[in-house]
């Protein structure tokens, strides 16, 4: 809104289809480098569509993406992911073939950058002590979140699109992640999160967009958010 | 000469090393069956014929440019498995999301007209090829003689399936084969081309078939059905396995070789049907197989 320079993903007039189902009817909001922007809404509004239509995941999509200035709107998703997005998705896909560490060195390195495994293990002790653990999906569900985010922090991505990560988690874990998304902030990360749990979004997010029924209805900044507390309790009907 | 059980120790050795020869062949092919399931969610149908095309490549090369049984070994399965990846491209990718019959019906019709063209140019009587001269002549070990090409092909076999499984279980490009069956979506969206690995992935497993093709050529008959006889034993070696287990394919096509000898000593009556009898046990039993992972 105040920010002059030319956003780091610029969505516009996104729309996406699950086979027959019109989920997205025009999606328009964009993200600056360095900031984290979340988007609330309640479920089914279409913010996990939002994050798959980025990442070139659902069955077809039309509008525009633009990520530092490139149209991506004709990539595959293999392609995007190379561009420099990553993505996490809600139920984690935390891969039961592969063990921790494979699972953690899985996502390739697409461009320079990433931060190095003892950066990653700065941020989740816990995922250090667990690397000899045979099953991705043997560890807790708050250790699989953090597998799942620390594997993509390596990649050299720039943005990251956060499905829902407290979703499921222990109070104290949800502190860590949230701590864990300050830091990679201060550490330059572009973040696009999505959640339910507008409390924990206000301890991290710099701007929300409001979804529901596929559209963006409603924006402002984090430090609008008390003025907005009300039509918020409305829009997620909390 | 001594006496097992009351049978003598050559007859005895003899079947357990025909045993293990089947069994290489029978691993050899469920394994790239296991490797293709696995990763395409496709009962290839049409590996017997492919297998019969890597025999018959092999004699092509031979009377066409006079290359041998080595540069064959080479030659063939590339050969093939190209086909296979023209195939997969052509056919096979517009498959994936339907139910696995699709594919099964599509590759079984693949594998009738590749027979029926090989019976066409070549008849049925089925064609020589001879044991390259290297591997010639056997070695007497006392108990039994034991023809150099066959312990060939028993070597060639168990370095082929380690080196598959090694690859599959413990390198970097394996763990990105088994996420990508389990998820290919997330896969593809952390920047990898699964489309094209599932390609590759199916042209990889249809040049195993006709590896062990080119290898059975001096064993058995070249013939336009040498890989329909078979791959109704391998289906059932696939079954007793567990569908798409690599480990399963290759431990239970060498040990069903091993049993299938062993019956034709002490039971040869039950020769042909007993891998059929133990799959029909495995099912009522374990119906994911015996290394299968979903019971």
């Amino acid at each position: 809104m105040l920010d002059q320079r030319a956003p780091l993903l610029a969505v516009m007039d996104l729309q996406a289809w699950y086979g027959e189902s019109h989920i997205l009817h025009g999606v328009t909001f964009d993200v600056h480098e360095g900031e984290v922007v979340t988007l609330l809404g309640r479920n089914g509004a279409g913010k996990t569509t939002t994050l798959k239509s980025i990442m070139g995941i659902v069955g077809h999509r039309t509008g525009s993406v633009r990520f530092e200035g490139d149209e991506l709107i004709a990539c595959t998703s293999n392609q995007i992911a190379r561009a420099g997005i990553a993505f996490c998705p809600e139920e984690r896909g935390v891969f039961s073939s592969l063990n921790v560490e494979e699972n953690l060195l899985l996502p390739p390195v697409i461009k320079p950058g990433g931060l190095p495994l003892d950066r990653i293990f700065d941020l989740f002790p816990n995922l250090k002590e667990r690397l000899g653990s045979s099953q991705g999906t043997k560890l807790s569900g708050g250790e699989q979140q953090m597998l799942a985010i620390g594997r993509i922090l390596r990649t050299g991505a720039r943005l990251l699109l956060l499905d829902e990560p407290t979703e499921g988690l222990a109070p104290v874990i949800i502190q860590q992640i949230g701590k864990t998304i300050r830091a990679l902030k201060e550490q330059g990360f572009t973040i696009l999160l999505v959640e339910q749990n507008f409390r924990f979004a206000s301890t991290v997010a710099d701007r929300y967009y409001v979804m529901e029924h596929g559209r963006i209805i409603d924006q402002f900044a984090n430090a609008e958010l008390d003025a907005n507390v009300e039509k918020l309790h409305d829009y997620l009907g909390v | 000469m001594f006496e097992i059980f009351g049978i003598p120790s050559a007859a005895l050795f003899g079947q357990l090393l025909i045993g293990l020869i089947n069994g290489s062949f029978y691993a050899l092919l469920s394994l790239g069956l296991a490797v293709i399931f696995g990763m395409l969610n496709i009962i290839n149908f049409s590996h017997g014929a492919q297998y019969m095309m890597g025999a018959f490549t092999a004699y092509l090369i031979l009377q066409y440019s006079g290359l041998g049984y080595w540069p064959a070994l080479i030659i063939a399965p590339i050969i093939v498995g190209f086909t296979g990846i023209i195939v997969e491209r052509v056919f096979l990718q517009r498959l994936y999301k339907l139910d696995h019959l699709y594919g099964l019906l599509l590759t079984f019709g693949l594998a009738l007209i590749f027979e029926g063209v090989a019976r066409n140019y070549f008849g049925s009587a089925g064609l020589p090829y001879t044991v390259p001269e290297s591997l010639r002549g056997g070695q007497n070990l006392g108990f039994m003689f034991l023809p150099n090409y066959r312990a060939w092909v028993i070597a060639a076999s168990l370095v082929i399936c380690i080196g598959t499984w090694f690859v599959i279980e413990r390198t970097r490009l394996g763990a990105y084969l088994r996420a990508a069956t389990e998820n290919p979506t997330l896969v593809r969206a952390f920047g990898i081309n699964v489309p094209r690995m599932i390609t590759l992935t199916y042209g990889f497993g249809v040049a195993l078939a006709a590896f062990a093709g080119v290898m059975a050529a001096p064993i058995y008959n070249v013939s336009p059905q040498m890989g329909s006889e078979l791959i109704i034993v391998v289906f059932a070696v696939v079954v007793i396995g567990g569908m798409g287990s690599i480990l399963g394919a290759i431990v239970t096509g060498f040990g069903l070789g091993v049993i299938e000898g062993l019956t034709k000593v002490f039971f040869p009556e039950a020769s042909n049907t007993v891998i059929f009898v133990i799959m029909a046990i495995v099912l009522l039993v374990r119906p994911a197989g015996l290394f299968g992972r979903r019971a």
